[in-house]
Parts: structure tokens; C-alpha cells; sequence
């Protein structure tokens, strides 16, 4: 298990090189000037956009300018944006408050979508099971895009129930873009628990447990219960790489200072450094999870061996 | 309330001549999508202390669904016992409360299946799942009940059972893990052991050492078991009496003498025409030419007619006897020996009475 870990890690390396690299072609072959745009409205003198495109290496080629990064990356520098803000800082200011935004997404998944699948799984083809059924099949359909701002417009400006945007309320300003976030991942996680739970009480073994005497309770949590969440516990570990993705809308509609935000404004501005630094890092996580969850894997489920 | 004490032997309990275990036209349906299932129907048995009881039949006969209907483990919907009675050492199980029925499941009968790779559960190791007998009936800690995992594993013959104790059931071959659900269904001292094909999944040299160990079991505690198999071979081994289903009905029955050497029922005798000599070890049924019924539409009459090579219909048959229309029932044919068959006498060479 620890060599298995070991080589994962390893691998890691290669992946985040390519990955960097890709999103480094991507800024580069972007339309447009970032230095130009830079002025806004009051044009920079020809002088100045000639001096930062050089400080910046945006005349060499791409190759030329991924190496540059990259020999200031393994001193420890990721570079700073365009006003020679580090980009290191803003990952620190932003980092955060996505990580509260994620924890609150995935506390939503188990809450809601784990109790509601449990519920529904043991009780199938119930009202309540109905009920389930159609509203995740409502929610997966409707865009995040879409669902963010229904949201804010819903329960933010018309019934006044949440903050419309920002983080000023601490963590009650996480709740509706968490459940925003959390939405798709929400739902599926209900499924995806009624159909293992469903699953696991026609096992043998659930008959074997009856078999045996045990108490109904035991039967279901112990014999049922335990099993079925194998898959959701593993989804739910994968999910949350994943969620980092979803945060760049739903930061970006509740104007949550987040990476996700950060990263959004970053694309906008072709601010190469910064949007190579946080999309590099969300790769990271999304990595890094898809690992956490495969020793989870093998920790749930004693059949599984990695050696 | 019914109020069972599962410590004291069956003796004490039950007067002499109560049977541990009486079934009286037991129904047993399925309602589905598709319609109703009739997989039971009216089954009636009794089991004494220290005998066995096969059950024999094609597959889809009833023969698990019964046995479930006695374990009270049958999912509910879509099964319903719509008729019959289950008596264990006297008392009325179907009239029980759930958790009076939860209570005997385990002490007073207990069951072993078929697969016992996917009849133990992957994540917990077989210790612990032994050990639950303990924990769920008597109320011992989990350290004491692994302990007696342990004693149980080495009375079902599983070598380095202190060792092996914590694997999982992956790990153990298929033999093993046999061992360790009869160890499972033994941990109590049942009175009633319901073995459903314990061998069939198994290599034939393992079946028989699985045979021989629940002989060994049934001898050291006097359990009465009721073994479902496939096996003619061993089925006249080890058992006393047989019971044959077909069509979730029991069309013969009679001690295992008795009906191997002659059989009175045209189902039971095609059965045994498929086994040359039925002392041939691993002698399988032979499948009888013609589909098994669709439980769903049971024939009319004699449910076997539409495969039975000795029926008599329209004006062959002698009055009140076709066999396509006329319902044989489960009948003495000649002391000791029952059969749902119009002309039994005749299958088995007697003269009708
Ligand atoms: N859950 C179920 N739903 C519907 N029908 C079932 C179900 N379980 C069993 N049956 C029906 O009951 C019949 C008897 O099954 P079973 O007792 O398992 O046969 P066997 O004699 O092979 O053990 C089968 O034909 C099957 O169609
Ligand atoms: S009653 Fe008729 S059809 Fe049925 S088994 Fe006897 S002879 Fe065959
Ligand atoms: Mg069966």
C-alpha cells in the first residue's frame, strides 16, 4: 500500500507538468492583448506597453516563456500578475474561501443527498422515493449557471432568506452558493446511494444476516448500509477535486472571493501567471482526492489490493 | 407473546411426539409486475429431532422459497404467505411477533445457502460475522465472541483457525467458506439446521467432506435437518425421509428406501430414471424432457400433465381422474408412502384398493 502511494505520488509530477504546460498554451493562444486591455480606458504609452510585454517575456515564443515560468516555479516563485501583485499571495487570500465554499458543498452531499438516498432506498417506490427521483433529475438538468443565479435571485433578493453576495456575514454567507455548488454532486449522491442501497438489500448476505437473527438495525446499518456507501464515500472523495471547478461560476455569480473567482478574472485578463498558478493547483487537488480516495477504497473494502 | 427457551433441550420443551417442526399447506406467492407468482402451494411437512429431511426437485421447484417461508426471511412485499401454518416446537411462528420470529432465527433454526461467497458479507471478516451469533443472541463482547469464533471454526475443521480468524471470505477457497457459514448457522446449537444445496457450488471431493461434516454436527447435537439438494447420491446417503416438489407442491414422499427403490409418482420416477444406479455417487436429476412450469400459469389438472408420460387424458382416464382436468391430490398410496398422482398404484405395480 505505502509503494502504491508512493508511485501515485510520483506520477503526480508528470501530470502536473503536462497540465501546467497545456494551460500555459491556452492563456498564450487566447486572443487579444492582456497589456493593452490593461489600460483601460486611458491608453498606456507605447513606451510602457513595450517595457511590461518585456518584463513579462510576452514577445519570446511559448516555449521560451513556459521555461521561464518553470525555472522561476522550482525557486519557489510562481510570479506575480500584471501590477506585480505575487501570485503567490493571491492564492493565499483566496485559497480560504474556497475551501470553506467546498467544505460546505460537501457537508451539503452528505447531508441532504446521503439521507435523502438512504430514505429513499429503503423506502422505494414511496412518495418520498418519487419525490427524490424527480427533483434530482430536475436539478442535474438545469445548468450550474443557471441554477446560481435562480438561486440568488430566489432566496437572495426575492425572499431575502440568504446575503445576495460577498462573505460578509461569515460562514451564513457560504450556505446558498454551497448548496449551488453542491447541487449536481447532491443529487447524484442521492442516486447513487437508493440504487447501491436498493442493490445491497437483495444481497445474499443481507438474507444471510436475517438469516442469522440479527436485529433489523443491525441488518441495515451494519450489513446493508455499510456496504452501499462504499461507492457514494468514494464518490463523494472524487467529487470534491471536481467541486473546484464548479467554484469558478458559483464564485463567480455570488462574487465570492475565492480562486475560482480569482482564476475567472485572471482568464479575462490573460493574466497568464496567476490563471497557470490557480487552474495548476486546482489539478493538484483534483489529483490528490482521486488518490485519497483510492487508499479509501482499499480501506472499505478489504477485497481491494493494490500490491 | 409467545415465550421460548432456547437453552433447555427439545425434550423438556415440547411433550414427546411434537414434532420440532410441522408445515401445514403452506402458500407461498410472489405478487409482481407481471402477475402473481404461485411458488408455494400447499406444502406440508414435519421434521422430528435428529432426522433429515431432503427436499428434492428441479430448480424453481419452491424448494428456497419454502425453506425462506419457514426462516420467516422472505422479502415481503413482493412474497406473501397466503395460507398454512408453520409450527416450531409447537408454537405458531406466522402468529408470532416479528421479533419472537427473529428470536428462533438463529438458536432455534438456521439456515445455510448455496453461494457462501455471496451469502457472507465482503467487508467484515468471518470472526466477526461468527461471532455476531454471539453478540446479536447471547450478548457477549466483541473479544468474546471472537473467541468462540475461534472454537467454532475449529469444530468445522478450518485448519489455523486462531489464524485465520480475521480473514476475510475472499480469502478462504470455497470449501472453507462453507465451513465457515455452517459454523455461522451451528454457533447457537439450532434445533433445526435448513442446509439449502450446501454442496452444489462445491468440487466433489469437498462436497463430500462437507457432507460428512454436517452428518458429524447433526450426530454430536441431534438437530433435525432439512437438506435441499439436487444430489441423488446424497440424498440416499444421509437422509431418512425425502420430500419431492414440483411446482411448488410436494408430489412424493416417503422415506428415502422406500422411494429410491420404487417410486410411485411418474415426476420422482423420471428423476430416478436419470441415475442408472442412484448409489452412483454425484448422480445429478436428469433433466425431464418438456419445460418446468411457468409458476405464473399453472397447469390444470395434475400441474406435471403437460410432461408426464403416463398420463390419461379424455377417455383413457378412469372417471373423476384426467389428468389434465382433475387436481390429484397428496395422498397415501401404501403405508408410509404419499404421492399426488392419479395412479400412483400403477407407477409403483400395486393393485388400487
Ligand atoms: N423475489 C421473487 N419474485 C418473484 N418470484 C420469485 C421470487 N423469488 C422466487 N420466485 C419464484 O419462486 C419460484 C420458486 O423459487 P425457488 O424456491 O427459489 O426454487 P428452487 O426450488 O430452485 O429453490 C421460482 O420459480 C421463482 O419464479
Ligand atoms: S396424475 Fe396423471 S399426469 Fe399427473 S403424474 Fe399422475 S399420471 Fe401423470
Ligand atoms: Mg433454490
Amino acid at each position: 500500500m505505502g509503494r502504491y502511494v508512493a508511485r501515485r505520488l510520483l506520477l503526480t509530477i508528470p501530470v502536473l507538468l503536462g497540465a501546467s504546460f497545456l494551460i500555459f498554451a491556452m492563456v498564450y493562444a487566447l486572443p487579444g492583448d492582456p497589456i493593452r486591455a490593461l489600460g483601460g480606458d486611458r491608453p498606456l504609452s507605447p513606451a510602457v506597453i513595450a517595457e511590461l510585454r518585456e518584463r513579462f517575456n510576452l514577445n519570446d515564443p511559448l516555449y521560451i516563456q513556459y521555461w521561464e515560468y518553470m525555472k522561476n516555479l522550482f525557486q519557489g516563485d510562481l510570479g506575480t500578475d500584471f501590477r506585480g501583485r505575487p501570485v503567490i499571495e493571491t492564492i493565499e487570500r483566496a485559497l480560504p474561501v474556497t475551501v470553506k465554499l467546498a467544505i460546505t458543498a460537501v457537508v451539503f452531499e452528505i447531508l441532504i443527498g446521503l439521507v435523502a438516498g438512504v430514505l429513499a432506498g429503503i423506502r422505494r417506490n414511496s412518495f418520498f422515493d418519487n419525490v427524490v427521483l424527480v427533483s434530482t433529475t430536475l436539478i442535474v438538468s438545469i445548468p450550474i449557471l443557471v441554477l446560481a443565479f435562480f438561486a440568488q435571485l430566489l432566496f437572495g433578493l426575492k425572499l431575502g432568506w440568504f446575503p445576495i453576495a460577498g462573505t460578509n456575514d461569515g460562514l451564513y454567507s457560504y450556505l446558498l452558493p454551497g448548496l449551488v455548488l453542491a447541487s449536481g454532486s447532491l443529487a447524484y449522491v442521492a442516486r447513487l446511494t437508493r440504487t447501491s442501497l436498493a442493490e445491497n438489500l437483495r444481497a445474499d448476505y443481507v438474507r444471510t444476516a436475517r438469516a442469522k437473527g440479527l436485529p433489523t438495525r443491525t441488518v441495515i446499518v451494519r450489513h446493508t448500509l455499510r456496504n452501499s456507501l462504499i461507492p457514494v464515500v468514494t464518490f463523494i472523495g472524487a467529487d470534491i477535486g471536481a467541486l473546484l471547478g464548479g467554484a469558478i461560476v458559483t464564485e463567480t455569480v455570488f462574487n465570492l472571493p475565492g480562486i475560482g473567482r480569482e482564476v475567472f478574472n485572471a482568464i479575462r485578463s490573460q493574466e497568464g501567471a496567476v490563471v497557470v498558478g490557480i487552474v495548476t493547483l486546482m489539478v493538484f487537488f483534483f489529483i490528490f482526492f482521486n488518490l485519497v480516495v483510492d487508499v479509501l477504497y482499499a480501506v472499505l473494502d478489504p477485497r481491494i489490493r493494490y500490491d | 407473546m409467545t415465550n421460548l427457551d432456547l437453552s433447555k433441550p427439545t425434550s423438556e420443551l415440547a411433550p414427546s411426539g411434537t414434532p420440532l417442526l410441522e408445515v401445514d399447506d403452506l402458500h407461498v406467492e410472489f405478487r409482481t409486475r407481471g402477475g402473481v407468482v404461485n411458488a408455494v402451494n400447499g406444502v406440508s411437512y414435519s421434521l422430528a429431532a435428529g432426522e433429515t429431511l431432503a427436499i428434492l426437485g428441479e430448480s424453481g421447484s419452491g424448494k428456497s422459497v419454502s425453506a425462506q417461508a419457514i426462516m420467516g426471511i422472505l422479502e415481503t412485499p413482493p412474497a406473501v404467505i397466503n395460507g398454512g401454518g408453520i409450527w416450531f416446537q409447537g408454537k405458531d411462528m406466522l402468529e408470532m411477533s416479528a421479533e419472537d420470529q427473529r428470536k428462533i432465527r438463529g438458536p432455534g433454526i438456521s439456515m445455510i445457502f448455496q453461494d457462501a461467497l455471496s451469502s457472507l458479507n465482503p467487508v467484515y471478516s468471518v470472526g466477526f460475522q461468527i461471532g455476531e451469533m454471539f453478540r446479536a443472541h447471547r450478548g457477549l463482547s466483541k473479544k468474546e465472541a471472537r473467541k468462540r469464533a475461534i472454537e467454532l471454526m475449529d469444530r468445522v475443521r478450518i485448519p489455523a483457525a486462531a489464524r485465520r480468524v480475521d480473514d476475510y471470505p475472499h480469502q478462504f477457497s470455497g470449501g472453507m467458506r462453507q465451513r465457515v457459514m455452517i459454523a455461522m448457522a451451528i454457533a447457537l446449537d439450532p434445533r433445526i439446521l435448513i442446509a439449502d444445496e450446501p454442496t452444489t457450488a462445491l468440487d466433489v471431493t469437498v462436497q463430500a467432506q462437507v457432507m460428512d461434516l454436517l452428518k458429524d454436527l447433526q450426530g454430536e447435537t441431534g438437530m433435525g435437518l432439512i437438506l435441499i439438494t439436487h444430489d441423488l447420491g446424497v440424498v440416499n446417503e444421509v437422509a431418512d425421509n425425502v420430500a419431492v416438489m414440483y411446482a411448488g407442491e410436494i408430489v412424493e414422499r416417503g422415506t428415502v428406501d422406500d422411494v429410491f427403490s420404487k417410486p410411485s409418482h411418474p415426476y420422482t420416477e423420471g428423476l430416478m430414471g436419470s441415475v442408472p444406479q442412484v448409489e452412483a455417487k454425484g448422480g445429478r436429476l436428469r433433466p425431464i424432457a418438456g419445460q418446468p412450469p411457468n409458476l405464473a400459469r399453472i397447469p390444470s389438472g395434475c400441474p406435471f400433465h403437460p410432461r408426464c408420460a403416463r398420463r390419461r387424458l379424455g377417455a383413457d382416464a378412469a372417471p373423476g381422474r384426467e389428468c389434465a382436468t382433475d387436481v390429484p391430490p397428496l395422498r397415501l398410496v401404501v403405508p408410509g408412502r404419499e404421492a399426488a398422482c392419479h395412479y400412483s398404484e400403477e407407477v409403483l405395480g400395486v393393485p388400487a384398493e
